[in-house]
């Protein structure tokens, strides 16, 4: 049956990818390319690139596409469900002890030797999406560096001033940048 | 605060939106969530979300949905989880059943991608915003193993590629270790 398959494989895709976002591509790639041949790479390729575009976890995406797919909404859904449900359990699991013990002198030490680690890491994937936004490259080098993209230089000048004045919410700048975008690039 | 409809209605909206507006996966989810249940909320205060952030990148699985489920569980316990997990699950899942239905024009109309040009400039600002907040708040703490920390941890992630895990396996260990020293020093002052 197809939509057991979809589900032990997604359950898998769950259990086994750590650190979220891009991390989580290559055991999607493993499951769905490699080892059930449901998509080409192209397709998986297309996958990776509508996530980029489209909002939501990378790998809720990536469910949803192979499983519809496949089996039309019912294996998205199962796709979904799949991927998400090892994950839930845990995080319950692990949400009631840490609500349990967070008074814990030791356990608040663990927590705020880690707060300092979370600025970075945050920081470490805005700078990828900010260099793919004003230079598109990932990483620097010179010659990117000398032909920003002019547009994306502005917005993102912009929606920061008005963030940091205004701690406007990023919603409605999520929503102004897109327009912004669709006006600059296709009417200047 | 009152757990009624009302509540739970603003809790999967909250979420909703939240999931909505991620792109790209991953930590972008982590600015936007700060933003809307620190800042605009008030429901849960900032420390705790930053332990929320590094407890969901320790866990396998989407990252988004840990921190979604977490943040529900903190509200209003398992039915608070359902409801965040719904709210989080439900836009990826319609937006690509329609993209995916629609693949080839979705990924070559000009409006789409002008418009998504602009939303990856401001997703960078939003995330620029937290880090700079972030980061200024622990400079003026003026506390030199939280400024190295946050320096070493940027080092050896974004230059040496280390794999986060180890990075927040190695910080949580060292964060307990020196309250651990604290204690036995008799320095009980927290």
């Amino acid at each position: 049956m197809i939509y057991w398959e979809l589900l032990w494989s997604f359950l898998q895709v769950g259990i086994f990818s750590f650190g979220g976002g891009y991390g989580i591509l290559p055991v999607i790639q493993q499951q769905v390319v490699a080892q059930n041949h449901w998509l080409t790479m192209k397709e998986f390729t297309d996958v990776v690139t509508i996530s980029q575009m489209t909002p939501g976890p990378i790998a809720l995406n990536a469910a949803t596409f192979v499983g519809t797919k496949l089996a039309g909404p019912a294996g998205g859904v199962i796709a979904t469900i799949g991927c998400s449900l090892p994950t839930t359990l845990l995080a319950l699991l692990v949400a009631h002890y840490y609500y349990k013990y967070r008074d814990m002198r030791l356990v608040k030490g663990i927590f705020e030797g880690l707060r300092p680690a979370i600025v970075s890491l945050i920081a470490t994937a805005g700078l990828s999406i900010l260099f793919l936004s004003l230079f598109n490259t990932e990483t620097l080098s010179p010659a990117a560096v000398s032909s920003p993209d002019w547009k994306a230089v502005v917005i993102f000048a912009v929606c920061l001033a008005i963030l940091r004045k205004w701690k406007s919410n990023p919603i409605p700048i999520m929503i102004g940048s897109g327009v912004a975008g669709a006006v600059a690039y296709l009417l200047l | 605060m009152k757990k009624n409809f009302k509540f739970y209605q603003k809790l999967f909206l909250s979420t909703f939106s939240v999931s909505a507006f991620t792109f790209g996966g991953g930590y972008v989810i982590v600015p936007l969530m700060k933003k809307k249940f620190v800042d605009e909320l008030n429901w849960i205060d900032e420390n705790e979300m930053m332990d929320i952030v590094a407890i969901s990148q320790s866990l396998p699985g989407p990252m988004a949905v840990d921190a979604s489920v977490m943040v529900g569980y903190r509200l209003a316990g398992i039915p608070g989880a359902a409801v965040t997990l719904l709210s989080t699950i439900l836009p990826p899942f319609v937006i690509l059943s329609v993209v995916s239905l629609f693949y080839q024009a979705f990924k070559t109309n000009p409006v789409v991608n002008a418009a998504l040009k602009g939303m990856q400039a401001g997703i960078s600002a939003v995330i620029a915003d937290v880090v700079v907040s972030g980061g200024l708040k622990i400079c003026k703490s003026k506390n030199l193993i939280s400024i190295v920390t946050m320096a070493a941890s940027f080092y050896a992630v974004y230059f040496l590629n280390i794999n986060v895990i180890w990075v927040i396996l190695a910080c949580g260990i060292f964060g307990g270790i020196m309250t651990a020293l604290h204690d036995r020093r008799g320095g009980r002052d927290a």
